[in-house]
């Protein structure tokens, strides 16, 4: 009888605890809901169900308040570093994480970015890298790549023209108030694992108060890139892992 | 005893020792003059070690506004200040705090504008504090001190009011009060709220969802404009409270005055003077003081009004007030304006002058 392998000790996997049950609003294939069932799974498992201020972003990922079961504050476009700063300084035992695109982050939020990571807010930002700006219909991000089509740059992005992809990873590794610096995906179940153990340590890093915490996932928009979901993943490994190389870029949190 | 003692400090200075008495959990700045007394007394004051109050100087006046924004939401007296180009930064996170009903105070000290303009005391932002300022239909709550007394006691009073409608407040200064010594008695001093005090007070802050509630989410976003709509008819509901209940004003030698001056913060302290001179020369002159600017005592300046035979509206502006002034007596007096602009504050003498010119004539 199938129904009789159902049963709790055969469970592998299953729904997590604080994902709540709203219709997905992403597209089939972005890598949004993979990385909010981790953030989900993560702060489950560390306990912080009632001691978690989420601040979610603007972009594809304005809702991600719908689902995961914790408190949220939306901060306005890229101002969820200095949201963020506010909530864990009058907050010091809270688990305070931002959850940003690259429009939001690294662009119209350089600024807050640059100055809550300088000053080792402890923080952590989840930053979705995926080259374009997804909401507003695929326009050029910062971190677009060179040559790349978008609707703003319809020929390809040229330095001449738009300057260079921005990369704020790196940027942040050098600045002396971060402990963690990493960059991850999500494409294979692999790299699923290493992006949990990342978000893992950063959310612990923040509540030990070791310093501010930036988890980068180059991330998929096949709506955007007009692939289909496989064709945006082999996009994403042939195009973006070269220009965004992934691994820790910075650890100093002994954990 | 101490916490009644007299003692002479500037506007600005006073602000900051008000914060720490009336239980602020957090300051969050960026220096601008003519108001950078304010975070560096915080930072000479050191409240950190006493109270627990957190104070950071932000990298920008964005980034302060959004870490009130943020600190509001998770339910604590949250205070940030600056002046005129410096608010004019801040107005995407209050029209944010408006839409997100969230209680934070800001200080606005103004200076002249319009741009980088001058650093010397304007009133030339009336029309920002008035009327919303950022985006959207809102209303911030504005009180208007005339005094570095009042400074002290209306930081208290603005969170009293921002708590209460859970709505911006904000203190609209100028240079003259911000700078100028006189002697006040300093509030007394309240503790911070406990935890279990501010989840009482803040149901629907952010802080963590304790207990196992259901969560908090603050945020001015939603896509479908029926629920849209009936949130912004929420929120003019709740203005038109606040219109109801909280106007404040003051008045002077009215009762047998012939004519009224309408002057708000430091322009009402020369007004206070200009109305002394005129009846010594023998013109009854009377003084309006709005101390709410919003909402606006309109309905008390027609009060007011009747019988008399005109009214002065002097400002350190172009004439803005003016407007409001106009709009509450709807052409039942002649209503003309005065002021001086570029950063220059005008004398009693001629506002007396003014108001033979334009008005007794």
């Amino acid at each position: 009888m199938a129904n009789d392998i159902i049963s709790p000790e055969n469970l592998v996997y299953q729904k997590p605890k604080l994902m709540n049950d709203t219709t997905m609003h992403y597209c089939p294939g972005c890598s949004h809901g993979v990385v909010h069932k981790l953030v989900a799974e993560i702060i489950a498992e560390m306990g912080m169900e009632e001691k978690t201020v989420g601040v979610c972003p603007v972009g594809c990922s304005v809702f991600a308040y719908r689902y995961l079961d914790i408190d949220w504050e939306e901060a306005p476009h890229g101002r969820a570093p200095a949201v963020a700063t506010g909530i864990k300084r009058l907050w010091q035992d809270r688990l305070v994480f931002t959850y940003q695109g690259d429009g939001d982050l690294a662009c119209i939020g350089t600024a807050e970015t640059i100055h809550a990571l300088n000053r080792g807010e402890n923080i952590t930002i989840i930053f979705i890298n995926n080259a374009i700006y997804g909401m507003t219909g695929g326009q050029m991000a910062p971190t677009t790549l060179i040559g790349q089509k978008t609707a703003t740059c319809p020929y390809g992005r040229d330095p001449e023209i738009h300057g260079y992809p921005l990369n704020i990873t790196e940027l942040a590794s050098h600045l002396q108030g971060t402990c963690y610096v990493t960059r991850q995906s999500v494409d294979t179940v692999a790299s699923i694992n290493k992006a949990k153990k990342a978000i893992r340590k950063a959310f612990e890093s923040s509540m030990q108060g070791k310093g501010s915490s930036l988890v980068e996932i180059v991330a998929t928009c096949n709506s955007g890139w007009k692939l289909t979901p496989p064709k945006a993943n082999e996009w994403m490994r042939e195009n973006m892992f070269p220009e965004y190389l992934k691994g820790d870029l910075k650890d100093t949190t002994n954990l | 005893m101490a916490e009644q003692e007299i003692t002479l400090m500037k506007g600005n200075e006073a602000i900051a020792h008000a914060a720490i008495r009336c239980g602020t959990d957090g300051y969050f700045g960026y220096p601008i003059t003519p108001q950078s007394e304010i975070i560096e007394t915080l930072a000479v004051l050191k409240p950190w070690e006493t109270t627990g109050m957190v104070v950071l100087q932000a990298e920008s006046e964005i980034a302060s506004i959004n870490m009130i924004y943020g600190g509001a939401g998770a339910g604590k007296r949250v205070l940030t200040s600056s002046s005129s180009p410096g608010v004019a930064l801040m107005q995407e996170g209050i029209t944010y705090m408006a839409g997100a009903e969230l209680p934070g105070v800001f200080i606005n000290v103004m200076r002249g504008g319009p741009g980088l303009g001058t650093i010397q005391p304007s009133q030339s932002d009336y029309f920002q504090a008035t009327r919303g300022g950022g985006n959207g239909d809102y209303n911030v709550i504005v009180l208007a001190p005339n005094s570095v007394q009042e400074m002290a006691d209306f930081v208290d009073l603005a969170f009293e009011l921002a708590f209460k409608y859970r709505n911006p407040a904000m203190i609209l200064s100028d240079g003259v009060i911000g700078q100028m010594m006189e002697k006040i008695v300093l509030p007394p001093m309240k503790p911070r709220r406990t935890e279990e005090e501010i989840m009482k007070e803040c149901p629907w802050a952010a802080m963590g969802k304790r207990g196992g509630r259901n969560p908090n989410i603050i945020t001015s976003l939603e896509l479908q404009s029926e629920v849209m709509e009936v949130r912004n008819i929420h929120l003019q509901e709740k203005y038109k409270q606040i219109r109801e209940n909280e106007v404040r004003y003051e008045t002077r030698e009215c009762e047998d005055a012939d004519y009224i001056i309408v002057s708000f913060g430091s322009a009402a302290r020369i007004g206070e003077k200009a109305i002394e001179l005129a009846r010594e020369q023998g013109i009854k002159v009377g003084l309006f003081r709005p101390i709410t600017l919003w909402p606006f005592p309109s309905k008390e300046i027609l009060d007011l009004a009747k019988g008399k035979k005109g009214i002065l509206v002097s400002e350190i502006n172009a004439g803005q007030m003016v407007q409001d002034v106009r709009l509450a007596i709807n052409g039942a007096l002649p209503v003309e304006h005065f002021g001086r602009l570029g950063g220059i504050v005008p004398d009693p003498e001629e506002i007396v002058e003014a108001l033979k010119e334009k008005l007794i004539k």
